[in-house]
């Protein structure tokens, strides 16, 4: 059997609570065929236990017992689509002010954002939220659901109403050309087949849609090619070569590399993969690198190709803070950055981001839930680019160091909002 | 990512699973002080110990393997486990259930009773016993709907529980792996795959796997509406009649409650062109402890199921 050429593509739906994103999904996935028959069967049944009609479609993907009880998302599910060309991996996220953190777990990975806001109810604070934060986390491209088209009659004025709303902020955020489609995710009017109701509409459905976004997330110039070293692997009869994932770039044997932060230059001797020996490696490919000369080098460093990013020990990010207890200067915690994790201290404060205005106000602590701008002091130098040159080398978590609780997402740099 | 050219728009979607696969393995290796593989003998743990084997190539695979044995065994899948483990050069560690049992840490099913759940108390004791503080499994988020909502790094406190309202944030791919003592992490490398993408995968890579997943003729009876093997660990009712029929297992697990389905598919080839057209999923033709309430699955995983 020939093997796939089906690429893969990962997308967040994104929103307020309420507005039916698990809903859609489940249309979506019942509509495509892409459900098992038992699944199916198990998601009448308790429907019919919970008394909520024939098919609740939000129970495809709201599978705890937790919050099929209060009928909300509280974690990201994962589900999986195909079609001929392309595999779906569908993060469903909690649309809850309150799990905005597994929001931002899905959505850190995702390459699109699907948006879904309720056009009764209009674009919400909570919606703002979550397109900043998958505007942050780079996502490339989002799709805006317009749903519930239902219980406003299909009415062409109020949709236009609020996806001129949605794609001033969107603009306002960096995401350009957002197309929005007019959804009953409900009656499963353009979510996979076209709308007999919507005669106005012509464009896509969101199925559609979602087959032709283009692949990976933002990026700008090219930073160069990055390997962060995961493992160093003994060869028979002596020798290393230095294992991990390349994150941006494409390295070629022949290269020339620097072995960051030791600052030593090297050439690269030969690509080693899982498989064979590779004449070129690029992203999200796990490699193992042989370099010409013998090189102190362990887990934590990283090999680069020009333009090499900033070796730092202090730097400017933003942060997404996901923790009870504020967020203040002076704070320490264990950073994680790439592959390597380092003692690390909030230097100060740079500023509270507002959601409604996007502009940085002046602040002391972080709330949960808040986004702003830091500067961080770490005890070892890391090598970094900036977030939106790079989302590995531009990332890090910040992690308690008692719990072991992930307290922070960190993207170094700050976003490119026309209103910063 | 940084330009569009070079970007993932060249890697397929299989290469991708398996270079993230590889990547988590490395990360938990690194990261964890004693990880350990858990080893059923079914497909999903035979892909897991083969990438192990990959990931860590040319050296050996640096943790043992750990077979939680229900005593409820298919004797092809023991003799599969054993020769899997000689061949990849794995240490290999079992744990009984029928030590709990004879320990009186569980209570005695007695001898036709299902022993699937009560492999966690022998699981969670044999981690606490090594000091294991982190487990790879091969667990798939498209098998269940709890599933689904699992981290890849999975932490479980010191006894051994899930907590799905409280889990870690998990952003990007830093996999952040450290734990207090007592405490340990599921790790899934498998997470994204998908049934298919798996038996893509084993006829892709030649992994060998034990013979019941290809067609065979076997003594079967109708329980359930599943069809189960007739063998020691199960006892006929009076309405149960054994027939001859040709079938596969999709799934390997208790001998006493995993069903196999009609299928004359022998050949990983056959085994794929069925598994893409099934209207029916992995687990609800194969696991009769799944349909025992709504959130089976949700109910052992808070225990310290697999």
């Amino acid at each position: 059997m020939a093997r796939t050429v089906q690429d893969l593509m990962r997308f967040a739906t994104v929103g307020s609570v309420d507005d039916g994103k698990s809903t859609l999904i489940g249309r979506l996935l019942v509509d495509t065929r892409q459900l098992f028959d038992d699944q199916l069967d198990a998601v009448v049944q308790a429907s019919a236990k919970r008394g909520v009609g024939d098919l609740d479609l939000s129970f495809v993907t709201d599978g705890l017992r937790a919050e099929r009880e209060q009928g909300i998302t509280i974690d990201v599910a994962y589900r999986y689509s195909s079609s001929p060309s392309r595999k779906f991996v569908i993060a469903d996220c909690p649309g809850h002010v309150q799990y905005t953190r597994n929001m931002a777990t899905g959505a850190s990975t995702a390459d699109v954002a699907l948006v879904v806001i309720d056009v009764a109810a209009g674009l919400k604070e909570q919606t703002r939220r979550h397109l900043c934060i998958a505007a942050l986390l780079g996502v490339r491209h989002v799709i805006v659901a317009a749903n519930k088209m239902d219980t406003c009659g299909w009415d062409q004025e109020i949709f236009e109403r609020v996806a001129a709303d949605v794609r001033a902020f969107s603009e306002t955020v960096g995401f350009h050309e957002v197309l929005v489609i007019p959804v009953s995710a409900l009656h499963g009017d353009n979510v996979v087949d076209p709308s007999a109701v919507a005669a106005w509409y012509n464009g896509p459905t969101v199925l559609s849609a979602l087959e032709n976004a283009p692949l990976g997330s933002r990026g700008s110039a090219d930073t160069g090619a990055r390997l962060p070293i995961q493992w160093v692997l003994r060869q028979n009869g002596g020798g290393r070569t230095y294992a991990g994932m390349v994150a941006g770039g494409t390295l070629r044997p022949g290269d020339t590399v620097t072995l960051l932060p030791q600052n030593v230059t090297t050439t690269l001797r030969a690509i080693h993969t899982l498989r064979e020996d590779l004449t070129e490696a690029f992203d999200s490919m796990s490699v193992d690198l042989d370099l010409a000369d013998e090189t102190d080098a362990g887990r934590g460093d990283l090999i680069a190709t020009a333009p090499l990013p900033r070796v730092a020990t202090e730097f400017e990010a933003t942060l997404c803070w996901f923790s009870d207890a504020p967020l203040r200067p002076g704070s320490r915690w264990r950073l994680k950055h790439t592959t390597r994790s380092t003692p690390a201290r909030i230097e100060s404060i740079g500023g509270l981001l507002a959601l409604d205005s996007l502009t940085s106000g002046p602040a002391d602590s972080f709330a949960n839930n808040d986004i702003g701008f830091v500067t961080i002091r770490t005890a070892q130098p890391i090598c970094i680019d900036d977030y939106l040159d790079n989302r590995v080398t531009g990332s890090f978590v910040l992690v308690d160091e008692v719990s072991n609780i992930t307290v922070a997402a960190g993207m170094i740099g700050r976003p490119h909002f026309s209103t910063l | 990512m940084s330009t569009s050219n070079n970007t993932r728009d060249e890697i397929h979607s299989l290469d991708y699973l398996e270079s993230h696969a590889v990547f988590i393995l490395r990360e938990v290796a690194a990261e964890c002080e004693r990880p350990v593989l858990l080893f059923s003998g079914g497909k999903d743990s035979a892909v897991l110990l083969h990438l192990a084997s990959k990931a860590f190539a040319p050296q050996g695979i640096p943790f043992p393997i750990l077979h939680v044995d229900t005593g409820h065994n298919f004797p092809e899948v023991l003799a599969y486990r054993d020769a899997q483990a000689a061949r990849y050069g794995a240490q290999l560690l079992v744990a009984r259930v029928q030590d709990s049992i004879d320990q009186g840490k569980v209570p005695n099913p007695g001898l036709f009773g299902m022993r699937n759940r009560l492999q966690t108390v022998t699981l969670l004791d044999a981690i606490t016993e090594n000091k294991f503080d982190a487990a790879f499994g091969g667990a798939r988020r498209d098998e269940d709907k709890a599933r689904a909502k699992e981290r890849v790094l999975s932490f479980r406190d010191s006894f051994g529980q899930w907590d799905p309202r409280q889990q870690r944030p998990e952003l990007w791919h830093l996999y952040q792996g450290k734990v207090n003592s007592g405490e340990h992490l599921r790790a899934f490398p498998l997470s994204d795959w998908t049934e298919l993408d798996v038996w893509t995968y084993i006829q892709q890579e030649n992994i060998i796997l034990p013979e019941i997943y290809f067609a065979h003729e076997r003594d079967v009876f109708l329980r359930d509406s599943m069809w189960l093997s007739t063998n020691e660990f199960v006892e006929l009712r009076a309405d149960e009649v054994p027939e001859r029929r040709t079938v596969r297992y999709r799934t390997v697990g208790d001998a006493s409650c995993t069903g196999a389905v009609l299928s004359t598919a022998s050949t990983l080839s056959e085994i794929i062109t069925e598994v893409s057209t099934t209207n029916v999923s992995e687990r609800g033709a194969t696991r009769a402890d799944d349909k025992f309430s709504e959130t089976a699955m949700e109910d052992r995983k808070r225990e310290g199921y697999f």
